[in-house]
């Protein structure tokens, strides 16, 4: 293990930062802020999937003189929500590409009136054609977007694919699909903008990337940076859907400020939020695999789709997340992976936990489930005969270069779950009775931090602060919204500089006050960030020391000495930290070839479940997530992310279905979108190994996403275990089940075609 | 404040929330939700959902667990409301709360200061639930982050440490 053995900070269970104003209800989010004078916005929005606007009228029933009205035509800078390409409109204003789309802002002092003035504005539509599906997109019948309706496509390609079928002696194919799945974060997306001639523009909000938001505001509003100033309020959880659409309410909070003059806040409600904002992109992935008479995969071909709703967004990072882990934990010694992001007439697709990743990692898991069968190995076997060994490349070139031992990964969990005798068991409990049970495996992987050359673009910067008061400072734009990114920071630094954990403060993300620490996103806070803000402690020690302040070691309160004498001698102290990509991580963006990811965490789980076959409905009887994510900085957080994050997932394969009608969400209300309560959930036992990892704090690496990755396909495996059927998509509620049964679903035809060779 | 569309008049509507008496002047069909947060200032109550259905705005109503969002303030005069800002009056709430800060069952936070509501009724209720009833007791709170499983371990922590007595 890396790491320094006698840690006394890092690792070990201090009490979450702001934890006490969350039990208490004294912590603050957006609408629990109210500014004097203080309007109330709300959004019009489009009620049909694609056409052209033709008039709009204002019902007499109100009195308009009294609301604040923002159309295109007052936006001071760009029409776009500035994120990758400026494709997106922040107000519509001739064309409407999706549902929901937002075309007109008011305001009024009284929120009670909104409501009834939003439904009194009329829209006149010329209706044009709309496309919903991926497939609708790939057939061009209508281009929607660009020139093919394509954001982006990405090309894999390791060995020879070609040479591999002949010496195949079974070829694999499959389809696999997962559907949209809604963050459900428990606060609906909230902002408040202010704007004063002599400061400028300030906004307050729910948010994951405050850099993000700013860079946003600036294009639209056509200020410089320094006038634009974005502050994060705690925020009541994202998991991805507080990552890029927060950039578009606060570009319409603060138009309306910027017109009427006065603070303005715009709070979602339930149905508003679950309607027009981001969720998770539906995919399509076919997999041709080319396997040995051992099952050993040869190679294969791997075309991995996903729907990236009517603007691009951030479906091309997403799409290469997803590309990349669609080759899993496996060796393959030739691929070929296609990728696509398409659009669609629904609302734009976004980041969620796990991003791309859960998505092609369920159709790789489902896949190697069916070559199982057709090889005639079990789930285990074929995994582990796979299994990529340090030393081996992954499908971008990479070696893995970490020390892993996935089939002792792999025995531990068998281990754990006692998964032989519950197999044996379940054989024989499953000849009668209603109630069939199951057992189901994953093992996949998650890259840290941006993709490729991403962290080295990002550049990220954290500052650490030797404060009057002599306690330390962390400022970092890296968001708290209940992973425990306060937390683990203020443990890194105090570690870094042998302080308590008390004396450490956490800056509020405000971009007036903290650097660029990039976004909060990407499982790279405990990684990136955190090993940047160690090296930012220590170089308030090497400065305090340099000055003749302190010596070689000293006690806590010493250390307080130096910087309350240093201050006051020289003024504020903080000490700055850059991100600089190690020399070993090359990436070649144009071939996708080179490291992806600095580091992978690893992971096996194991789902038991059972199926009632008088209600179709499947209950989650046992979970054993074993992971091996680096150093575990704090172990109750870590924990709670992996708990969280299989919550979340359990949710995603058995629950959470998105109801389309025409783009539109049909089921926008937690009434008819369900996701898991207590009562629902099984043990989820959650184990760790630590192999540490050089790129992290500490030896950390990523751990938020991971979770998300394989509890779906696990579940899935197991029903399909109980059932004798194969299941090739989710969401898998009882009505899937029941028509699988009855012979007429599509999600259990027959998945895989199979060829064995003579 | 300008006129509700619906409701023509205010009225005068006296409650017991946290202790004081207290006196607004609300539309009938106010929702309870908005009344203890912006007429008394009281954020700690949340909104989840607007419709029953997530428990963040819960609040214990004559002793009664009820989602605020879903009382109208006229329904509530006279009552005695109790709300997390006013729960550490009850001597079970410290205990519960802790236990929760030690064992993980806050995250983002939102849902909190409803579970922690929700928590303490099931203990005034069931001194010693099982794991069981502390599963069934808050399923109509729901937590997006958690998983619920440190919240349930918080809660079966905090009724051994004599949270009920
Ligand atoms: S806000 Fe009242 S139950 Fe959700
Ligand atoms: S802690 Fe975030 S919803 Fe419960």
């Amino acid at each position: 293990m890396i790491g320094v053995k006698d840690e006394r900070i890092v690792g070990t269970a201090v009490p979450r930062l702001e934890g006490r104003e969350k039990i208490t209800g004294q912590a603050r989010y957006v609408d629990d802020m109210v500014l004097p004078g203080m309007l109330y916005g709300a959004t019009v929005r489009s009620r049909i999937p694609r056409g052209k606007i033709k008039k709009i009228t204002f019902g007499p029933e109100i009195n308009w003189q009294e609301f604040v009205i923002v159309s295109a035509k007052d936006i001071p800078g760009k029409n776009c929500v500035a994120l990758i390409e400026d494709d997106q409109p922040c107000l519509a204003d001739e064309f409407i590409n999706h549902p929901e789309e937002p075309i007109l802002l008011l305001a009024h002092e009284d929120r009670h009136l909104l409501p009834k003035a939003v439904e009194a504005v009329s829209v006149e539509y010329h209706p044009l054609s709309a496309i919903f599906t991926m497939e609708e997109s790939e057939s061009r019948s209508e281009i929607i977007w660009g020139a093919n309706n394509t954001f982006k496509t990405i090309l894999i390609d390791k060995g020879d694919v070609q040479g591999v079928w002949e010496k195949a002696h079974y070829i694999v194919e499959g389809e696999y699909r997962t559907g949209a799945q809604e963050q459900l974060y428990i606060e609906n997306n909230g902002m408040i903008a202010a704007f004063e001639p002599q400061q400028g523009l300030t906004v307050w909000g729910s948010l994951q990337c405050p850099y993000y938001v700013h860079k946003a505001l600036m294009e639209l509003c056509g200020l410089p940076p320094g006038r634009v100033r974005v502050v994060q309020m705690e925020t009541g959880g994202a998991f991805g859907g507080k990552e890029e659409y927060p950039s578009m309410i606060a570009a319409h909070a603060a138009l309306l400020a910027l017109k009427s003059g006065r603070p303005v806040k715009i709070i979602y409600d339930r149905m508003e939020d679950m309607a027009a904002t981001t969720k998770r992109h539906p995919s399509r992935t076919r997999h041709r695999t080319a396997v040995s008479k051992d099952g050993k995969i040869l190679g294969g071909t791997i075309e991995f789709t996903i729907d990236g709703g009517a603007y691009a967004t951030l479906s091309s990072v997403v799409l290469s997340r997803g590309a990349i882990h669609a080759g899993g934990p496996y060796y393959w010694p030739n691929v070929r992976i296609n990728a696509k992001a398409v659009a669609t007439n629904a609302p734009p697709h976004g980041a969620f936990r796990g991003f791309g990743a859960p998505q092609s990692i369920f159709a790789l898991e489902r896949h190697m489930d069916r070559i199982a069968q057709v090889v005639e190995l079990s789930p285990i076997e074929i995994r582990r005969r796979n299994f990529l060994k340090p030393g081996q490349t992954t499908t971008t070139g990479q070696a893995v270069s970490e020390p892993i031992d996935l089939g002792r990964l792999l025995d531990r969990a068998l281990e754990l779950s006692n998964y032989s005798a519950k197999k044996d068991e379940f054989a024989r409990q499953n000849q009668n009775g209603n109630c069939k049970r199951g057992i189901g495996i994953a093992s996949f992987l998650h890259g840290a931090g941006f993709t490729g050359a991403g962290e080295r673009y990002l550049s990220s910067v954290v500052e650490v602060e030797a404060c009057e008061d002599g306690g330390v400072r962390v400022l970092v734009s890296s968001a708290e919204f209940g992973q425990g990114t306060k937390t683990i920071l203020c443990q890194i630094a105090a570690e870094a500089l042998g302080l308590r954990y008390e004396d450490v403060r956490f800056a509020q993300p405000d971009t007036q006050e903290v650097p660029n620490s990039g976004p909060t996103v990407a499982s790279r806070t405990a990684m990136v960030v955190g090993k940047l803000v160690q090296s930012a402690a220590i170089g308030i020690r090497q400065t305090l020391r340099a000055s003749g302040l302190l010596g070689e070691s000293y006690s806590a309160e010493e250390f307080r000495i130096a910087c309350r004498k240093y201050v006051a001698a020289h003024g504020k102290l903080r000490s700055l930290a850059r991100y600089e990509q190690p020399e070993d991580i090359v990436w070649n963006e144009e071939k996708y070839r080179g490291s992806a990811y600095a580091a992978f965490s690893w992971a096996v789980y194991i789902a038991a479940v059972t199926v009632d076959l008088t209600t179709y409905s499947v209950s989650v009887d046992d979970f054993v997530a074993l992971q091996e994510v680096g150093r575990v900085l704090h172990p109750v957080l870590a924990k709670g992310q992996i708990i969280g994050g299989v919550a979340q997932a359990i949710g995603f394969a058995l629950y959470e279905r998105v109801v389309w009608d025409n783009g539109r969400m049909q089921n926008a209300q937690m009434t008819n979108y369900i996701m898991p309560t207590s009562a629902d959930l099984p043990p989820i036992r959650v184990y760790f190994e630590e192999m540490g990892n050089v790129h992290g704090a500490f030896g950390a690496k990523g751990i938020g996403e991971l979770p998300m990755d394989g509890p779906a396909p696990a579940i899935v495996s197991a029903v399909g275990d109980a059932l004798r059927t194969f299941f090739n998509s989710i969401p898998l509620l009882p009505e899937d089940i029941f028509d699988a049964i009855a012979g007429k679903g599509e999600n259990a035809e027959h998945a895989g075609s199979a060829r064995g060779n003579p | 404040m300008s006129e509700s569309p619906d409701e023509s008049s205010k009225w005068e509507i006296t409650l017991t929330v946290n202790g004081k008496r207290v006196t607004v002047q609300a539309y009938a069909m106010e929702r309870l939700l908005d009344v203890v947060r912006n007429d008394l200032g009281l954020k700690g109550t949340k909104e989840g959902c607007g419709e029953g259905e997530c428990g963040s705005c819960s609040v214990l109503m004559d002793g009664v667990l009820v989602n605020s969002c879903l009382i109208p303030v006229l329904q509530a005069k006279d009552s005695t409301i109790i709300t997390i800002e006013g729960v550490q009056a009850d001597g079970r709430a410290p205990v519960v709360q802790q236990a929760f800060l030690e064992y993980g069952g806050a995250q983002c936070g939102i849902c909190t200061p409803g579970m922690i509501l929700a928590a303490c009724h099931l203990l005034q209720k069931k001194p010693q639930p099982t794991i069981e009833e502390i599963r069934e007791g808050l399923s109509g709170n729901l937590c997006r982050c958690t998983g619920y499983l440190q919240i349930i371990e918080a809660v079966k922590e905090a009724a051994r440490r004599g949270a009920a007595t």
